[in-house]
Formats: structure tokens, sequence, C-alpha cells
């Protein structure tokens, strides 16, 4: 969809933290970066989906992007955020451990994910940078939202 | 550009006289005789006409200028109301709803309509010789009628009255050359011609609208005056650029024929002239447009009606903090103020809710037609009874029900209702009657569509349940008929035999079904094989701001609607009994089975030691559950808001709320925890 087009063009993105790993997501789908808060369980739902929060008076879902990915759990700190996100309309938020960064990607430094970092979440990337000594996973986003929604509607 | 500030209008207007025109092309296939239907529909459609051709729509003022030719034909009973004249009027009707339609999705609403035109060309040339005695009472009434002018009763006492004071009322039809540069220009100069020899006391159109030239070519003037009609013509022939004048004395002895004939009237007329005044004005309330110039409104852009919903809903979440607030520091003066405020704003949410409801009406006028063409399509007789159409509902309720209703109708007439020889065969009357049906009940709507048609074969719908899985043996043996009817709603599921052109469409049944549970609304259907089915649809009054009992369950909060609510109460664990593994109590001599909310959300909690329980006893129709909780808070008025696309359908939620403190509270669907 979205991703095949988007290939040939430079990227902004945002850095967040995920346990001792770099993640990125394209700086357009996100609409705000919070401090942790109050989050109310959804009973019945999957493991990872931790409920939905009053953002400013609009019931937003809560995914910790951990459990997510198969990561193990750890406590909120000071650092954890909360990145909302915003495709057509539908909100969806994601927490992570900490939100580091916004920076230029150019398309040409995006290489296809490597074989090992494999597991459930493969599909989900779109990609791996490397940026002198850094080194970043891309999200697919897209995919990510799609199986959501495919989801819910199952 | 400045267009476009007017299309809205526009497009609302059309809309209107469209249904107007619908609604009565089917009152008069009902009495044909009436022509007084015909004027109704002659003014909706000129009105259109207007409309279209003022905003450059020609498609439209072509069509409707053409269905105007006929309907005139059938207002003089130079054609007969043949259901072949019906057919191709509806036709046009079509074409014109699809033309509003694209100009509404902002197309440019240019449509080809030369085969309808010609159709009803054909018709208007055709004349099928109307019956010897017709055509003779046209002729005598109207002797070689031209001119169509329709006055209303204070024009006719304005003609009489200058007669009696030796005035000549004259009709003249003034037609300008087709090459006109200026038509605004000549009329403004026959006009000249006209008052200078007399009084013109009407024009069709009006002044203002041969003003700014709207008209096609030809616009017919009342004049009273002393001059003979020989000179009147002679005098507008010298303006130039007219290409015919035709003048007719207006009959005013046929009025007052007419107006004898009325008894009481009669005398009225000669004795109270202030009385005469009102009769007009009850005559014409009933249709449309005068009985809304009557009661004052204005039309708001729902869109504005939305944001003011969202604004007040806001304001609904901050005065239940602002009582929180008010409780926890007890002050007096504070919580005066905040007494007051929720009195006010509990008005204001009645009053803007109340703004926002709409008679289902809206959603029901345009079944008629559909019903007719449906059951021609079908080859069936179907006669579409609608009741209770003036009953309200929420507007977004009524945006939504729209097309599930159509389903539920087709489907009626489709599987329901039989064709006419069979149902004659099994002794019921050929035409089939499909009743629509709305009323309210406590805080629930309930929309009722019952067939007389054959009714749904159970073993039919059992062996195709079993067929595609739906069901197993067992289960269906614990089932009641209403479950095994229910079976109907089940996804993927589907009765019909053969796919017709009609059932074949759209969406199946379990589509229907989840779009009113998605409205909180709960959906029966009962049937008896040979009698007919009833589809039954119990809808939420409104579904924006509701009143909630808040509960608790250890740490968390639940709010269950007041609606589904029927008493709460505290039982001692003593009284739980066990039935086959289930806890029920004996509730004012009922069995109730108990539902333990922790256990069905899951909510993680230490066993608590309590002796009671806290009960809330919910209803689903006739059958009855209790809700165990840890705690009940209290009522509240509460915003339901949804838990967004992803998250659509969780168990036994139906949406969530934010509370005063911020937080968010979860809904309770207590329609899903009654089997």
């Amino acid at each position: 969809m979205a991703g095949s087009s988007n290939d040939e063009k430079d990227l902004k993105v945002i850095i967040f933290q995920l346990k001792d790993e770099e993640y990125a997501i394209e700086v357009d789908f996100i609409q705000s970066i919070e401090r942790m808060q109050p989050v109310t369980r959804i009973p019945g739902v999957e493991a990872y989906i931790n409920g939905v929060m009053n953002l400013r008076v609009v019931i937003t879902p809560v995914i910790d992007l951990r459990k997510r990915f198969g990561i193990e759990s750890k406590e909120f700190d000071e650092a954890t955020r909360i990145l909302v996100l915003n495709k057509e309309g539908n909100e969806l938020s994601f927490i992570v451990d900490g939100a580091n960064d916004v920076m230029d990607i150019p398309a040409s430094k995006i290489e296809p994910t490597p074989e090992v970092v494999g597991g459930a979440a493969e599909e989900y990337l779109r990609g791996v940078v490397k940026l002198e000594n850094r080194l970043f996973t891309l999200l697919h986003l897209d995919k990510i939202l799609q199986k959501q929604v495919d989801k819910a509607d199952a | 550009m400045s267009q476009s500030q007017y299309l809205e209008v526009f497009i609302d207007e059309s809309q209107e006289h469209l249904q107007a025109i619908n609604d009565n092309l089917l009152q008069l296939e009902k009495e044909p005789g009436d022509l007084s239907i015909v004027g109704e529909i002659f003014r909706s459609a000129h009105t259109l006409k207007g409309m279209g051709a003022t905003m450059g729509y020609e498609d439209l003022a072509h069509l409707t200028h053409n269905m105007e030719n006929v309907l005139d034909l059938i207002r003089n009973d130079q054609l007969e109301v043949t259901s072949h004249v019906m057919d191709v009027v509806f036709e046009a009707v079509d074409d014109l709803e699809e033309i509003i339609v694209d100009i509404s999705n902002g197309g440019d609403g240019k449509q080809d309509v030369n085969e309808v035109v010609k159709h009803l060309e054909t018709l208007q040339g055709l004349e099928p010789a109307p019956s010897e005695e017709q055509a003779a009472k046209a002729e005598a009434v109207q002797p070689a009628n031209t001119i169509n002018e329709n006055y209303d009763e204070y024009e006719w006492t304005v003609l009489a009255q200058s007669q009696e004071q030796g005035y000549q009322a004259y009709q003249i039809q003034i037609s300008l050359d087709e090459k006109t540069m200026l038509k605004a220009a000549r009329v403004y100069m026959v006009f000249e011609v006209l008052e200078q020899i007399g009084d013109v006391i009407k024009s069709t159109p009006s002044a203002d609208e041969l003003e700014e030239e709207k008209f096609d070519f030809t616009f017919v003037v009342t004049l009273l005056t002393t001059t003979e009609a020989d000179e009147i013509k002679q005098r507008i022939l010298k303006v130039s650029e007219i290409s015919s004048v035709y003048i007719e004395i207006v009959n005013i002895d046929q009025y007052k024929e007419n107006t004898t004939k009325e008894k009481n009237q009669g005398k009225e007329k000669a004795k109270s002239p202030a009385k005469k005044q009102e009769k007009p004005k009850k005559k014409e309330s009933s249709p449309g447009k005068k009985g809304t110039e009557l009661n004052k409104t204005i039309r708001v852009n729902i869109d504005r009606l939305d944001v003011l919903m969202n604004l007040f809903e806001e304001l609904v979440i901050d005065r239940g903090r602002l009582e929180q607030i008010s409780s926890e520091l007890n002050n007096t003066e504070l919580n005066e103020t905040v007494e007051r405020m929720s009195r006010i704003s509990g008005d204001l949410q009645e009053i803007i809710l109340n703004m926002r409801m709409m008679p289902v009406d809206q959603v029901f006028n345009r079944f008629p037609r559909m019903v007719r063409s449906l059951s021609k399509e079908l080859g069936k007789k179907v006669n579409l009874e609608i009741i209770g159409a003036e009953t309200e509902l929420d507007r977004t309720i009524i945006d939504e029900i729209g097309d599930p209703l159509v389903h539920l109708i087709r489907n009626s007439i489709d599987h329901g209702i039989e064709h006419p020889d069979v149902r004659k065969s099994s002794g019921k009357p050929e035409e089939g009657t499909v009743e629509l049906r709305a009323y309210h009940s406590g805080n629930h709507v309930f929309i009722e569509i019952k067939d007389d048609g054959a009714g749904i074969n159970k073993e039919k719908v059992i062996n195709k349940a079993l067929e595609n899985g739906v069901v197993t043996e067992e289960d269906l043996e614990k089932m009641t008929d209403q479950q095994m009817y229910g079976l109907l709603f089940a996804s993927g599921f589907s009765t019909a035999e053969e796919v017709t052109d009609v059932s074949g469409r759209g969406v199946g049944l379990d589509v229907v079904r989840s779009t009113f549970e998605s409205l909180g609304g709960v959906v029966t259907v009962d049937s008896e094989l040979g009698k007919g089915s009833l589809f039954s649809i119990q809808l939420p009054l409104t579904l924006s701001i509701i009143d909630v009992m808040l509960v608790e369950v250890a740490e968390e909060k639940y709010a269950v609607p007041l609606t589904a609510i029927v008493e709460t109460a505290i039982v001692n664990k003593e009284e739980v009994y066990s039935a086959h593994n289930q806890k029920v109590i004996d509730f004012r001599g009922k069995v109730v089975p108990l539902v333990f909310l922790h256990e069905i959300f899951q909510v993680p909690a230490e066993e608590t030691d309590n002796e009671f329980y806290s009960l809330v006893i919910i209803n689903k129709g006739e059958k009855v559950a209790g809700l165990v909780v840890d705690s009940l808070i209290g009522q509240h008025d509460i915003v339901l808001k949804s838990l967004g696309n992803y998250l659509s359908n969780v168990f036994a939620i139906s949406g969530a709320t934010i509370l005063g403190d911020g937080q968010v509270a979860l809904i309770v669907d207590t329609n899903a925890l009654i089997k």
C-alpha cells in the first residue's frame, strides 16, 4: 500500500526505545507523545491491549508494544511514553520505553529485515536502517494497524 | 462560487418536493379521480422546475417541464390516470431523484433524460380520447382552454368584487420571441402597457421571478380592465419581440357556482368577508409549505448541532467532576451553585436532545415507493400500511436504521408475501399486507414489520442451520421457537432457495442484526407458518447521553444502562442456591440466575469474604438476571463513547464513558449477558 510508493522518498521518523533496541515510526502517523497515564483495562481482549485511556475526551486504545513484540514486560517509569497514532481518523496508541529522537532517513538506507530478527513480529517490520553507528528497526505501521482492524472485525 | 451557498438549500428543498411528489403520486394512484392531488403534484413539480432552472440544471428543468405537461393533461381531464401513465411519471421521478442525488454528491446534475422525456411526450401526444362525457365537460367548462391560471379564494373575491364594479378580468398569455435577449426588459414594457389600461392582479411566474428572468418565454398575467380584449392585444403586440398574445375572459360565474354548492360557505361569503379570509388559510395549512411558514422554524445544519452536542458532552463530563469536587469540599455555597448548574444543564440537555429528535417518517417515507416498485417487479400485490410515522428518535439512530429496515421490508415482500394466485388458493386476499409500525414504550422505540405472508418454515431454518454448522442438534433441543427463528440472523445464513434479484443484492440478515445491535437495539422475530411473520426491533431513544448505574467490581468501575435495570438489591449469600452448577436466587418468587461480573470480566482481585452480594437486576425482554458486583456507586448521566474501530467487538461491553475524575469506565452491554 502506502509502503511501496513511499520507498522512493526520504522518511522523517520518530525514534523510540524498546528494551535495548531502537525503533522508528514515520512522523506522519504520530499525533502526540504523552507521558504515562491511567489506563482502563478492557476484559476479554488480547493480552497486549492494555486498555483505553482518556486522551482529551477521546477514548483511545492503548497497546503495550513490548507485549506486542513478545519482549518481557517492565515497570513503567519516568521515561515511559505513549505514542498516539492517528491513521484516517482512527486513534491508537503504543506504550514504549522512551521516545528519543526525530530524524530523517534516506530511503536508500532502508535494508530488508535480516532473517534472524524473525519472530512473530517480522511481518510488521519494514526494514532496518543503519545510520553511522546506530541501528533502527522501521515499523510497518500500515500492517500493524491493519491487523488490528482485521482482528476487531473477526 | 456564489451558487454554493444556495446549493444546500436547493438540495434540501428539492428532496422535500420530490418526496411530496412521490407521496402524492401514490395517493393519486389510489384515488385517480381526485384532481386536487394532481394540483399538489403540479405545484411541487413547478417549484422544482423553477429551482432547477435557476440553479442551471437544465436536464432537471427540462424533465420537470415535460412532467408538468403530462400532469396538466391529467388535470384537464384530457388524460386518464392509468397504471401506464403512473409508471411513466414514476420513471420520471426516479430520474429526477438520480439527478438530485448526483448534485448532492457534487455532480453537475447532467443526465440523459431523453428516454423518459420521450415517454412523457408520447403520453402528451396520445391523448387517449377521454370518454365523451368527460370531453364534453372539459369543453363546456373551459372552452379551448390553453391558460390554466389558479386563483386562491382571496383572489377570486377580488375578481368577483371588481366585476361588480364593472371591470372585466382577462387572463393574458404572452409569449416572447425565442431570440429575445433581454427578457426582463420586455416583461417590464408589457407591464407598463398593461398598467396604463388596468390593474395586473396576478402573474405567473410572480413579478419577482419575471424580473429575474426565471421563466421560459411565456408568462400569464391576470388583468382587471374596462378595455376590450382586442385592444389589449394590439397594445401588447406593439412591444417588440412579442411572438404571440392570447387573451381569455376569467369565468367568475363558474367560481360562484362552485362556491354556492358548498353549503354554508356561500352565506359566509356574502355576510362576512373577514371569515372568508380565514378560509384559505385553513385550507392551505395542510400542504407542507404554508404549514412551515406558520410555525416558525429555521433550518440548522446538522453539523452545527453535532458540534453543539460534542461541546455539551464535555460540559456533562465537567459537571460530573464539579459535583464530585463539591461533595468532597462540602462547602454550602459551592454545593448550591453546583446543584443549580446541574439542574440547568439537565434542562439544557433535554432541549439539545429534543432538537436532535426527528420523526421516523424521515426514514419511512421512502418505503411506499420502494414497495410499489418491488411488488411490480416480483408480480405480487402488496399493501404497505404505515403506523406511527410521527414517532421520534434521535437523529444518529434515524441515520442508521434506513438500510436495515429496507432489507427487512424487502425480505417480507420477497420471502413473506406469496404470489396472488398462491394467496387466493390458500384462501387469503390476493393483496398481501405489510405493516410498518413505530411506537414509544418506556425509554425505547419499537419498530415492527409485520406481514400476512407465508411465515417462516421452521424445518427449513433448522436444516439450513445444521447444514451451515450454526447450531448443533443438542442446542436445538433447548431452543424455543423464537430462538430458532432467530437463527435467520446468524451470519452466512440464507433460506432463499434461489437468489432473486431482490434478495441477492446487498447484505444478509446478520448485518441487519449487527447494525441494530450496534445502536443498542434488540431484534426479535416471530412467525406462524401460513399466517405471516413479525420482525420487532427495540431501539433506545437516544445514543449520546444515557442514564447509568455506576458499579464497582474490585478496583474497576462499570456503568450499567438504567434502561436495562429492573432494580438493585442486596442479598445474603445464604439465599443463593445452586441449580445445575448455576447460582440462582429466588427474587420475588422468580428464579433468577446470577452473573458474576468479576468472573465474566476477569477482574483481578483477591477473594473477599463479604456476607452479602450487591445485585443489579437486569432484564432483556422477559428474561431477568442478577449482576453480582462489589458495590453500587450510584446513578449518573454519562456520555456514551465508542471504543473505536480497533476494539469494536468486545464481549459484553457496548462502549465507554469518561467519568468526572477523568477515568474511563466501561459500559456493560447487558443484552450480551442474558442468553
